[in-house]
């Protein structure tokens, strides 16, 4: 395994946590919502596709819309049924309220689809490797490069260039004001949320493959989550996406290079970060 | 609130600080358990600290305002602390040990709370996570010390003072446990009661603010987490004396979700918050879990998302109006003067 090799595997896996985390970023970043049951909405996508490729044997290709879409439509119900009374509240609360979340899908997915790890089929013509440039790449690492790169892309256009972009912008910036302007705020909220939780269940069932999936997912993975948010700072969507390749590579190498340290090399450069940057990498130095 | 001329506000502040009937009634009640409860001190004893661990985590949030959600790291550092040292005979002595273990929690705590103190409450959230996380893999990865996922096995605790054996029944181990559980609950009211504690609330309802009077607001947060982190220790330590046990559950991030649930379901910030709810989550956890012991979570999770739904306000003010009423009696009215501020 080279150095290459190892940046090859790290930057698929920090895309990955990108797609993931994304939908955090925004709610947490930018509507300042903390949810720590992010990670449930992963679980939730990984889960249906799951179901769908391995119960009712649809393609691998084909279930990763459908588990976008069943991800949003469950982020959609909770929001509009749960998180949106507690947009206001304090962070405490919001806290107490998603570890309850995370803690009920644990133990309903527990009981619904039993406790251990379970795997996607894959199609094989992803399982084998591809030579580039005497570069041994994996496929299936190769198309999470290709696809989250697109999302990045797709998501930077989105919130930057379109109209849905400037009036999520505008929510955030000030709801009062951008109700005066007749922008319906609540709506705005309930599809971003949606959207991002539609991006956690995409990442959750591109990603069974690489971080495995149990019922237990949400709270494995709940700290990488918040390192994104807070290493790549609130203020923009690179400031994550940076963060995540960081993370990725950071992980990677760490596991190959010093094994025994294992998951201490992520733990201590976030903590210099923190200390060398408390408001995260690319975040404005005056908080929100 | 400046309408209140100084003296009449200290004299306030001092009959807050007063013991209450209620409270008498309260510690008296909890002493008469030992001879009421006879064959129940199992979960006495694990009432007893799991109420120290909740007034520490009360002392950082309800008074100080600092979310964790790591706390279970000062816990496991006490337990395992505790652990080693009767297992290598290093300290054989029960409550010398205690004390041991509490400082190794509040030394940990001391050093960590540099980092808790930068940023935000979302950085915040995840250092408290990430050091917890970080302690257990440490636990993890130095098996041969600390027995790795067997845990810490072989642990025989002395006597009490070098008087008191623990028996098969448990009876020592509780009174032990409540007595040191008193001790520091003392303290602890000691602590929030006086001018370092009142300026703690004014740190809580508005750091900002707090540090325009003049409160040096980073030290007073650095000195209260360590402080909690030692009664954290503390805990861990008698949970490893009572059950001769350290595991890497100690560290877990279900012990520091599971003891923010037991503080809300008591109320926050009037200390007796976490032992009212310790006794009531362990009363609880024994019914819900004999019906599913292995989907227990899921109704604590049901309990966290229907408080904060109902509104933790709402709750505490309308459900448990007979814990409100004796609360009153605890002299909760001092958190509620307006804006708590220092004098």
């Amino acid at each position: 395994m080279t150095a290459l090799t190892i940046l090859f595997d790290g930057v698929a896996y920090g895309m990955l946590l990108f797609v993931l985390a994304s939908g955090l970023a925004v709610t947490l970043g930018l509507m300042n919502f903390v949810n720590l049951a992010h990670g449930a909405f992963a679980m939730a996508g990984g889960y249906a596709c799951v179901i769908l490729v391995n119960r009712l044997g649809l393609p691998f290709f084909a279930a990763l819309p459908l588990a976008f879409v069943a991800a949003a439509l469950i982020g959609a119900v909770l929001e509009r049924l749960l998180y949106r009374h507690l947009y206001g509240r304090s962070h405490l609360d919001q806290v107490l309220f998603t570890i309850g979340l995370v803690f009920m899908s644990v133990t309903a997915t527990d009981y619904l689809m039993g406790s251990q790890q379970v795997f996607v089929q894959i199609p094989d013509y992803l399982r084998s490797q591809i030579d580039v440039f005497g570069l041994g790449v994996g496929r299936y690492r190769l198309m999470i490069i290709v696809i989250c790169g697109l999302l990045t892309v797709a998501l930077q256009l989105i919130l930057g260039r379109t109209r849905f972009g400037s009036r999520l912008r505008a929510a955030v910036d000030d709801p009062r004001a951008a109700t005066g302007l007749g922008i319906n705020v609540g709506q705005v909220f309930a599809l971003t949320f949606a959207f991002g939780s539609g991006l956690a269940g995409l990442g959750g069932a591109l990603g069974a493959e690489i971080l495995g999936l149990d019922p237990y997912f949400p709270l494995k993975f709940m700290i990488y989550f918040l390192i994104v948010v807070s290493v790549g700072g609130t203020s923009t969507i690179t400031g994550p996406f940076m963060a995540s390749l960081l993370l990725g590579v950071a992980d990677v190498a760490g596991k190959y290079y010093v094994p025994k340290l294992g998951a201490f090399v992520i733990y201590a450069l976030m903590i210099v970060i923190l200390i060398w940057r408390p408001n995260g990498l690319f975040g404005r130095t005056a908080t929100r | 609130m400046t309408a209140i001329p100084h003296e009449a506000m200290g004299r306030q502040l001092v009959a807050a600080a007063r013991w209450r009937p209620a409270e008498w009634v309260f510690w008296l009640f909890a002493a008469a358990t030992v001879l009421l409860f006879p064959d129940r001190y199992l979960i006495l004893t694990e009432v007893a600290w799991l109420g120290l661990f909740a007034l520490s985590l009360d002392l950082i949030l309800g008074y100080a305002g600092i979310v964790s959600l790591g706390h279970a790291a000062f816990f496991g550092i006490g337990a395992y602390s505790a652990g080693l040292l009767a297992k290598h005979g290093l300290i054989n002595e029960p409550v010398l040990a205690l004390v041991v273990a509490g400082f190794a929690a509040a030394v940990v705590g001391f050093l960590t709370s540099f980092l808790v103190m930068r940023g935000s409450d979302l950085t915040r959230l995840m250092v408290t996570l990430a050091i917890a996380l970080v302690l257990r893999e440490l636990a993890n990865r130095f098996s041969d010390i600390t027995g790795g996922f067997d845990g810490l096995q072989g642990i025989t605790v002395a006597p009490v003072l070098g008087l008191f054996e623990f028996d098969l029944f448990g009876k020592v181990g509780y009174i032990y446990c409540l007595s040191v559980l008193f001790l520091l609950f003392v303290l602890a009211r000691r602590i929030v009661h006086s001018p370092f504690g009142l300026s703690l609330r004014a740190i809580r309802n508005n750091p900002l603010r707090a540090a325009a009077i003049g409160i040096p607001v980073n030290r007073r947060l650095i000195w209260i987490y360590t402080v909690a982190a030692f009664y954290a220790g503390v805990a861990g330590a008698l949970f490893t004396q009572s059950s001769a046990i350290a595991s890497l559950d100690v560290f877990a991030f279900d012990r520091s979700a599971d003891l923010m649930l037991v503080l809300v379901i008591g109320g926050t910030g009037y200390l007796y918050g976490g032992l009212i709810g310790a006794a009531i989550f362990k009363l609880l956890q024994q019914e819900v879990s004999s019906l599913t012991p292995q989907y227990w979570q899921f109704w604590i999770g049901l309990v966290l998302v229907v408080i904060v739904l109902l509104g933790r306000q709402r709750i505490e003010s309308a459900v448990t109006f007979v814990p409100r009423r004796i609360a009153r009696l605890f002299g909760k009215e001092i958190a509620a003067l307006p804006g708590g501020e220092a004098p």
